[in-house]
């Protein structure tokens, strides 16, 4: 009996070793923002050397780690716009030449990197990472080092730097279109799905803000952790709830769990429609047909008819390594590349402080896949088209729904009079 | 509340407790009767469901292409088992710490190769036409794909059941677990023994990927969330104990889906394993003992 207790023991903590290990490795990903957190420390001097016949730009996404189903393709498209730059002269005359950096899907790496990148790499500018978590770990390093880094994903928004450029939409590009769209279905019973981290938090604490504003009863809030695919429990809370649409903001592999638990239980998108803002091209065809007749809210979509995407997913098709389909964040990533070489343009310099004052002075465009976008200066994202697209059996999209005109980035949201102060303090305080 | 409001959690949580029953099972064998710690078991369950997707590619209609890839899907999981323990583990007996610490790359290399040879975001695995549809219990709608994973799993234990009781080489497995020595005394090949039970292990993941590869996402990824959970069942249940395995699995599958059901899907994970926790602080031997002279 004594050697097997002894082993049993041995077994058991062995098991609780890994779990420790798993939980410690979550916790520090959470915190790492809030621990190397800069202050007011003074910028180191700049090594970034630009005399030469090129300049030197840093890349710093996840190519392994669970992330790395979504990032790749961040890290691919970069290298084909750098490409393409490189093909019609550089930027002011000078090559690029990148620097890969794989983030790992680890926080403190991501902060690391960029450490790398800008202090021993040299790099005048970093473009990647995905996750709210990753751009929270570099953004101390930026402005300790006062670097620039240029996010491309839709996010939260609540949030603003000197030395980060966000191309992905803020709530007011995405979220409030969406709401605008099922206001205009005369949707009454909005059930909300969503995994469980700070984008959807947030983003459904606005949404609730919002419905109240619109005459739309919240039936339901469901939250599963971003790492677990089973939504069988929460879809039956959501068929007992009877809502008329679900809005999804689950994030990942586990958006395929809950569209198949979903229609597990006879939910469809004719009686229950679910519109997301996760689900792309790029994760359409993960999910088979069961996802077919369901909406999403972007800025960017393959099937968009503008003077510049037919290009851009020509380019995509054939360069090597494409996964075929364009979509939202791998144009947003395009259209960082492209703005950070007319913001150097305009300033006539790399150097961070002349690029960030060219911002404010000059009005920097890009003729985008998706359309015109303008930089805002002063808050550093980007004004862009909304539109809500139907899945097609082919998994691209169709049009559905375009906002009027381009939406300026509103990223404080205050533009909008039922988003009280106080609770911007709170959510922005929340959000780190 | 409404009789549903009861029901429904019960019989969620129980086909949750058969999907991580499906995942444990493999472990019940590598792990209970040969103490081995095989942290790739989670990517062998991703083979499984990678392998249901190839056999869709060969056999379009989905309706005969699952009921196929189950048994293609024991055999490519268990071929890979057979491979890491002739490579590797076989090398590694008695050390389950360095075990542990190998089996965790090789994962990380599986996860990796998965993610180069998919489409990085994942395949579809579409589900048999015949499990479209709900049953009615007392007024919940039940999933028939919930039936069918609880089935599945009952085949399963069933099947491996009969197979440790009634074949001359479950005896012989067994003889080897309650004692190595005097088992190669009567002539087992001990080595063959072992083989066999690690690709029958390792095989039973492959089942179980895909059973979950009509619940979640088939990916490079997938293995990762089930691997824990499955490892806390086995020894919850009691090291070696099938019996003690299937109700560990049931209970934290239904603990699950009804903590799920009364507060929120991440606080259910926490509860769920906060109950495992406590429960072997408690019973650190499991539900049931045996004396057994297996590897560790």
């Amino acid at each position: 009996m004594s050697t097997t207790s002894k082993r049993m023991r041995t077994l058991v903590a062995t098991g609780a070793i890994g779990t420790t290990m798993a939980l410690m490795l979550a916790g520090c990903g959470a915190r790492a923002g809030d621990e190397t957190a800069a202050g007011g420390a003074s910028p180191a001097a700049s090594c970034v050397d630009t005399s030469g016949s090129t300049v030197k730009l840093g890349f710093l996404n996840s190519l392994t780690g669970g992330m790395a189903i979504s990032e790749k393709t961040v890290s691919n498209v970069l290298h084909m716009a750098a490409d393409e730059i490189n093909a019609g002269g550089g930027i002011l005359g000078k090559k690029i030449e990148y620097v890969q950096e794989d983030g790992a899907t680890d926080w403190p790496t991501f902060a690391e990197k960029t450490e790398k990148l800008l202090t021993q790499d040299c790099v005048a500018a970093i473009f990647g990472g995905w996750t709210s978590s990753s751009r929270k770990a570099v953004k101390p390093v930026v402005e300790k080092h006062n670097g620039l880094f240029f996010y491309p994903v839709q996010y939260e928004g609540l949030e603003s730097s000197p030395n980060i450029y966000y191309t992905g939409a803020t709530t007011n590009q995405q979220i409030i279109p969406a709401m605008d769209f099922l206001a205009a279905q005369g949707v009454k019973r909005l059930f909300l799905a969503g995994s469980d981290y700070v984008f959807p938090r947030t983003a459904n604490a606005i949404i609730k803000l919002y419905a109240a504003k619109l005459g739309i009863e919240i039936v339901g809030e469901e939250y599963v952790p971003l790492d677990k695919d089973d939504w069988t429990s929460q879809v039956a809370k959501i068929v007992a709830a009877k809502p008329d649409f679900i809005f999804n903001t689950i994030n990942g592999s586990s958006n395929v769990g809950f569209i198949k638990a979903y229609y597990d239980a006879g939910l469809t998108a004719a009686t229950t429609p679910i519109i997301s803002v996760s689900i792309a091209e790029e994760e359409a065809p993960a999910m088979g047909h069961e996802v077919t007749g369901q909406y999403a809210s972007w800025n960017y979509f393959q099937s968009l008819k503008t003077p510049t995407n037919p290009k851009f997913i020509e380019n995509w098709k054939k360069y090597p390594n494409s996964s075929g389909v364009t979509s939202d964040p791998m144009e947003a990533a395009y259209i960082s590349m492209y703005l950070y070489k007319a913001l150097v343009e305009a300033a006539g310099s790399f150097d961070v402080a002349k690029v960030n004052a060219a911002a404010k002075t000059n009005t920097i465009t890009f003729d985008a896949p998706e359309g015109k976008v303008t930089l805002d200066g002063d808050n550093h994202h980007i004004s862009k088209p909304g539109h809500i697209g139907k899945i097609n059996a082919t998994n691209q999209f169709d049009i559905v729904w375009a906002s009027d005109k381009v939406i300026e980035p509103d990223p404080y949201l205050e533009g909008y009079d039922w988003f009280p102060a106080d609770i911007r303090k709170q959510l922005t305080d929340a959000a780190g | 509340m409404h009789v549903d409001a009861l029901i429904a959690p019960l019989l969620n949580g129980s086909a949750q407790g058969a999907l991580l029953l499906l995942a444990a099972l493999g472990l019940s064998l590598t792990f209970g009767q040969m103490g081995v710690i095989n942290m790739a078991h989670g990517e062998f369950l991703m083979i499984g469901a990678f392998a249901a997707y190839l056999v869709q590619q060969v056999i379009v209609a989905s309706g005969l292409s699952i009921p196929v890839a189950l048994p293609v899907a024991f055999g490519v999981a268990g071929l890979f088992g057979l491979l890491l323990e002739v490579t590797i583990i076989q090398r590694m007996y008695r050390r389950p710490l360095d075990t542990l610490l190998v089996t965790v790359g090789v994962g990380l290399i599986l996860q990796q190769a998965a993610l180069q040879i998919f489409p990085s975001q994942g395949v579809p695995v579409e589900k048999p036409a015949w499990l479209d549809g709900q049953l009615n219990i007392l007024g919940y709608e039940w999933p028939l794909r919930q039936l069918f994973t609880i089935l599945l799993a009952a085949v399963c234990v069933a099947a491996l059941s009969a197979w440790l009781k009634h074949t001359s080489f479950g005896r012989r497995i067994r003889a080897t677990v309650q004692n190595r020595d005097l088992a190669e005394t009567s002539g087992i090949s001990t080595r063959t023994v072992d083989r066999l039970t690690f690709f029958t292990g390792s095989g039973l993941a492959g089942v179980a990927g895909v059973a979950a590869s009509l619940i979640g996402g088939t990916n490079s990824q997938m293995g990762a969330q089930y691997i824990i959970p499955a490892f806390l069942v086995v020894a919850a249940g009691g090291i070696g104990q099938l019996k003690g395995t299937i109700i560990a699995a049931w209970a934290v599958g239904v603990a699950l889906s009804y903590f799920a059901y009364w507060t929120t899907g991440s606080l259910a994970q926490v509860l769920a394993f906060i109950l495992v926790i406590v429960f072997l602080q408690l019973r650190p031997q499991g539900l049931f003992t045996v004396r057994t002279r297996s590897l560790a």
